[in-house]
């Protein structure tokens, strides 16, 4: 453990909430609109930060650690990942499985939150939210399987960045796939269109906006930071896998950081060319990229 | 042994008896007789190793067979007020001729088996079989209640012979076990029988097949 | 040896005590549980000794029964099965005597405390057994006193249906099992388990004809799919400290017997390895969906358990996978994972099925649509239940996710280094469980979240109140030892040495160094967790600090404007699991009743759903509606007379002697 292992989740930590101001303001241009600021996610975890709370009389302990375990299990799942070939601060064998182990900590944590509040709509949220990760899981853990034959290790800080080593050519195909099908996972994680519409506050279209509607103060600002390191944690998995890493470490590093924010680019191009999916449409995505990454298994077979 | 051999003729003819006779008092009396005489089958056959607990088998066997199953029986009888068998599927001649048929084939089969030195007579073997197969036809052919339970008396005794004969020294346990067998199963059907007939009025075991569903 | 025997002869005694003593029913209810945890505490020493030393201790005592022998040996790999067997026994034990008291001036308990010792005995017999005869007269005891425990309620009409499929089904297993030892017994010459280590069956046919019958006679018991039809039936009508206990150990007893069986025979083709994959996968997918889908809460938990047995069958097909490519990290991994979810299983099941008793106890039914808000009036119980809830659904850093973190390192460890048809059975497995994880978290947020949290939905809830400190202690112990395996995961792994040297017959460095390639990762896994809760903690120390000085007011949930919403308005758990019901409605088969609400004004409307078993209607029934057709050809041969019957044994006989003579 390096002390150059600190930088990734220091990164993570200060500019992920700059992803959903990104997106946002791409989502903004394409409307033809001006959008809020870049910075707004910080202004808004500031405002929240500053408020108080009010607690429904429904609710238990429960709905109070809620939001803390959530976002406690997305800064532990930040100590995971690497960034730009530097390999991060826990690293080990098989540690993507602690990762979505504790980004489904951290999901528990917030459905039981929601079913904690006695109310239809956080229970049709919950609901939602437990049957589409229950479709993403297989999809992701099958892309790190493909991932992992084909570098031949199994640490993500030793399987990302590995697009600098065999022949292009014969990688790309397996890779191709595999970037799709992680891309799907990341929208269908993130809340994000085709999946769910983070701008909607109509019930019965919501999936996590829903989920965190009585939270309030510091708690929705736990929330909104654990969402956007949430986006950060994917977007750099995706890009790891995209982007080999050569060269010195600083500059790898400043290429990757410059990666994550167009990747924030290209998911509102995605959120502004695409409309939201049928809610019965979606395990049909989910199931679609699990066969991809199955694919690319496949081909990373020979 | 000119002992053991009157003893195992006397025990011929009381099963030849039980299967020509249809009066249920003297059954249970030719019963009781055949319980007796073969109580005294242990002391005779091993006359040279005589111990007390040859002498102690003798006299519980007499109780109980000569003494207590027969009381027991006749209570029973009494209560169900019959005094005669029903005609039953085979007749009694029939069964007389069966009988010796059954004597011959003991014979026959006993000369097939490998036997014990140590055996009291020869004829040992083939009269026990008989008696287990005569108990065997008594409980399949005779329709009272009674009449079964004296088949399976005789049965016990046919398996008491052989063991007897044979051994010289049997386990207790299986001895004792085989006795407390016979005892609670008379004890469990004189009970029985009082309560068949008490419930239905006869105990022809035929009839009670309506019980079946 | 002698502490173990004197366990036994504790349990013994502690039975025939219960059931020849006339007392007052509390304390009988403290003898028998007493007995049963003083036997549970001696019975501990001698196999967390074999355990940690690796040796083995035997017992051997001649027996009249023909071809028997009372041959008891404590290896490891009893010994591992022991430990949560005597643990989980103690704790329900204890349970069982505030749960029963509803029942003493009702009906006699002495019964129930018997079958309950010789219950344990049993398990414990089969566990130690080497001898088939004796093997086999311990499992059945198990089977019937299981039986009588089961049908504690016997005037209900479901507990009896429930008790006749349970017997049946643990009696055609048996049937298996017997075909399974007088063969190996036929093809050795002997009836001694460890001869049939020794030379045992390799190779060819009868070694795969042997695998199969154990399968489905241990698999019967251990409740693979698609045998599992009784465990829906049987854990919900027993009483809840049975349920657990049945739950918990007496599933696992059928593990263990494969196990042991994989020990007798040799070296095992791929296609076994592929066989257990492929019941693991069918057991915990249609397990966890059917659990989704029922409204009864030990009925949900009944199908857990083959969920559970699922992924330990996964990790028994991964360990075979091993050993049939000779991969000793496979095995290990493999078999690992599988031995430590059949302890961690017995830990969290154990704990929700206690949970689950004292929601019955407290409010009265175990209908999830009619409960809510327990959480409120059952502190205790909702708090050690939601952490059987995060252990079962495989959450770091609790013990669920140790033993699935075992497994899926061994697929992915497979995965990434062997080729071919292995490698796509493994991606299986990685795709499988991951599913399996995902709907169980499903199920128990709903089952957790609808009988815990929100409002209560009628009046069973509103009148709840907590169980009494006899049955806190007892889950509150199996918590505590959830949250232990999580956090000392390295530990427990590397305490599995002996048992991993025992089943995979590796050599010890093999083993050891293999072993250390899997505590490795969960030292991190173990650091990860110390810098979750730490987080958590500054979190909440900055939580509470930004709220110090704020206002924080108590209000209603936010009803989007309506008038006046009820509790009913509630999310039901079967609108939860209502998307992913659907999605899988092929293998579900849910028959729907509807009432749909009519006119302009409508006032009623009603909607029932249920999911009947589909293996047992679609398989078993045709089968034994079949069976019966052609076998009441035969009913001529019952015409009720005793005599006639007696003729039949007499001419049986008759033939037999004829055809000796001849």
């Amino acid at each position: 453990m390096n002390t150059a292992s600190f930088i990734p989740p220091l990164l993570a930590l200060a500019l992920s909430p700059l992803l959903p101001g990104l997106i946002n303001r791409t989502k903004a241009f394409f409307a033809g609109r001006r959008g809020p600021p870049l910075l707004q996610t910080y202004f808004d975890l500031w405002k929240l930060l500053h408020k108080g709370a009010v607690y429904s009389r429904t609710t238990t302990w429960v709905f109070r650690a809620g939001p803390m375990v959530g976002l406690a299990g997305v800064l532990a799942a930040a100590l995971l990942m690497p960034l730009g070939g530097v390999p991060a601060l826990i690293a080990f064998p098989a540690d993507f499985l602690l990762f979505a182990g504790l980004l489904a900590l951290a999901r528990f944590a917030t459905v039981v939150a929601a079913l904690d509040t006695g109310s239809s709509f956080e229970g049709m949220g919950a609901s939602r939210e437990v049957f589409f990760s229950a479709l993403a899981e297989p999809a992701l853990l099958v892309a790190l399987a493909a991932l992992a034959r084909q570098a031949g290790s199994l640490s993500l800080s030793t399987m990302l960045g590995l697009a600098s080593g065999a022949p292009a050519w014969r990688v790309a195909p397996a890779l191709a796939l595999v970037v799709i099908a992680l891309v799907i996972v990341l929208l269908a994680e993130n809340a994000r269109i085709p999946v769910d519409d983070p701008d909607t506050h109509l019930e019965l279209t919501m999936i996590h906006e829903v989920m965190v509607l009585d939270h309030g103060g510091p708690d929705l600002a736990f929330i909104l930071y654990g969402a956007a390191l949430k986006l950060w944690l994917f977007t750099a998995l995706v890009v790891g896998v995209v982007l080999p890493a050569t060269g010195p470490a600083w500059w790898s590093l400043l290429l990757t950081a410059g990666a994550m924010l167009g990747g924030a680019v290209i998911v509102g191009v995605i959120e502004s060319i695409m409309a939201r999916l049928r809610l019965v449409i979606v395990p049909q995505l989910l199931v679609g990229a699990g066969a991809l990454a199955a694919t690319a298994f496949l081909l990373a077979l020979k | 042994m000119p002992g053991t051999n009157i003893i195992l003729a006397l025990v011929v003819l009381t099963n030849l008896k039980l299967l020509g006779s249809s009066r249920l008092g003297a059954s249970i009396r030719v019963v009781a007789a055949q319980g007796v005489v073969l109580g005294l089958l242990p002391i005779l056959a091993h006359r040279q190793e005589l111990s007390w607990y040859f002498v102690a088998l003798a006299a519980g066997t007499i109780a109980l067979k000569g003494g207590v199953f027969p009381w027991f029986l006749s209570r029973a009888v009494r209560e169900a007020e019959v005094t005669r068998e029903i005609e039953p599927c085979v007749g009694y001649s029939t069964s007389l001729v069966a009988g010796v048929l059954t004597l011959g084939a003991s014979f026959w089969m006993c000369t097939r088996l490998p036997m014990p030195e140590t055996i009291a007579s020869p004829w040992l073997a083939p009269v026990s079989f008989f008696s287990i197969f005569t108990g065997l036809f008594l409980i399949v052919s005779r329709k009272r209640a009674v009449n079964q339970v004296l088949g399976f008396l005789v049965l016990e005794n046919g398996v008491y012979t052989f063991g007897v004969g044979v051994a010289s020294r049997t386990p207790l346990l299986v001895e004792a076990g085989v006795l407390l067998d016979v005892f609670v199963a008379v004890f469990v059907m004189g009970i029985t029988i009082f309560h068949i007939n008490r419930e239905f009025d006869h105990i022809d075991t035929d009839r009670l097949s309506t019980l079946k569903d | 040896m002698t502490l173990l025997g004197l366990a036994l002869a504790i349990l013994l005694l502690g039975a025939m005590a219960t059931v020849l003593l006339s007392r007052p029913g509390r304390s009988l209810s403290w003898l028998g549980a007493g007995a049963v945890a003083v036997a549970a505490a001696l019975g501990c020493v001698p196999a967390a000794r074999v355990l940690a030393s690796g040796t083995v201790e035997q017992w051997r005592r001649p027996w009249p029964v023909p071809f028997g022998e009372f041959f008891v040996v404590l290896d490891p790999l009893s010994a591992w099965f022991l430990l949560p067997t005597l643990l989980l026994a103690a704790l329900a034990a204890i349970y069982g005597v505030g749960y029963l008291r509803v029942w003493q001036g009702r009906r006699a308990l002495g019964p129930v405390w018997f079958f309950y010792a010789l219950l344990v005995l049993g398990m414990a017999l089969v566990l130690l057994a080497r001898n088939a005869v004796l093997f086999l007269c311990a499992w059945e005891l198990m089977a019937v006193a299981s039986f009588f425990l089961v049908t504690f309620e016997h005037e209900r009409e479901a507990v009896r249906g429930a008790g006749w499929v349970y017997l049946v089904a643990t009696h055609l297993g048996t049937a298996f099992l017997l075909a399974f030892f007088l063969l190996l017994g036929r093809a050795t010459g002997s009836m001694d388990f460890t001869v049939w280590a020794a030379t045992g069956a390799s190779g060819g046919g009868l070694a795969s004809v042997l695998f199969l019958l154990a399968v489905v006679g241990f698999g019967t018991k251990a409740g693979f799919m698609p045998f599992h039809v009784w465990l829906p039936e049987a854990h919900p009508a027993a009483p809840s400290h049975v349920s657990a206990l049945m739950s918990g150990v007496m599933i696992k007893t059928g593990v263990y017997g494969l196990l042991r069986a994989l020990t007798f025979l040799g070296p095992p083709p791929l296609w076994w390895g592929w066989m257990l994959i492929g019941i693991g996968l069918t057991s915990g997918v249609l397990g966890v969906l059917y659990a989704l889908a029922q409204h009864d809460l030990k009925r949900l938990l009944a199908y857990h358990s083959v969920e559970n047995i699922g992924i330990i069958a996964l990790g028994l097909g991964v360990g075979l996978l091993g050993r049939s490519t000779g991969s000793p990290a496979l095995q290990v991994l493999g078999f690992g994972g599988a031995l430590l979810h059949v302890v961690n299983h017995a830990l969290f099941k154990g704990l929700l099925f206690l949970g689950a008793g004292g929601v019955l106890h407290g409010a009265g039914t175990l209908e999830i649509d009619r409960l809510g808000g327990l959480g409120k009036r059952m502190p205790w119980t909702a708090a050690t239940f939601l952490v059987g809830a995060v252990a079962i659904s495989g959450l770091p850093p609790l013990n669920g996710f140790v033993s699935e973190f075992l497994i899926l390192s061994g697929a992915f460890n497979g995965g990434a280094q062997l080729g071919g048809a292995i490698a796509v059975s493994l991606l299986a497995v990685i795709a499988g469980l991951a599913l399996i994880g995902g709907l169980a978290a499903a199920c128990f947020t709903k089952a957790f979240g609808i009988v815990f949290l929100g409002e209560p939905r009628s009046d069973h809830g509103v009148h709840a109140h907590e169980a009494g400190w006899t049955m806190r202690w007892p889950m509150l112990l199996l918590a505590a030892g959830c949250i232990f395996i999580g956090l000392a995961a390295p530990v427990v792994v590397g305490g599995m040495r002996t048992v991993l040297e025992n089943v995979t017959g590796l050599p010890p460095a093999v083993v050891r160094t293999s072993l250390v390639a899997a505590t490795g990762p969960l030292a991190w896994v173990v650091i990860a967790t110390a810098a979750l809760v730490l987080l958590f903690l500054a979190l909440a120390v900055l939580r509470r600090g930004l709220l110090a000085g704020r206002r924080v007011e108590e209000s209603v949930t936010w009803g989007c404007g309506y008038a006046r919403p009820s509790a009913r308005m509630q999310y039901t758990a079967s609108s939860f699991a209502e998307p992913i019901t659907t999605l899988f409605r092929g293998l579900l088969a849910t028959r729907y009743q509807v009432q749909r609400p009519e006119g302009i004004l409508p006032a009623r409307a009603s909607l029932a759903t249920e999911t009947p078993d589909l293996c047992r209607g679609n398989l078993y029934r045709p089968a034994f509606l079949q069976a019966n057709w052609g076998l009441s050809k035969l009913r001529w041969l019952q015409h009720g007379q005793v005599r006639l019957y007696v003729l039949y044994i007499a001419v049986t006989l008759i033939v037999l002697m004829a055809w000796k003579f001849r």
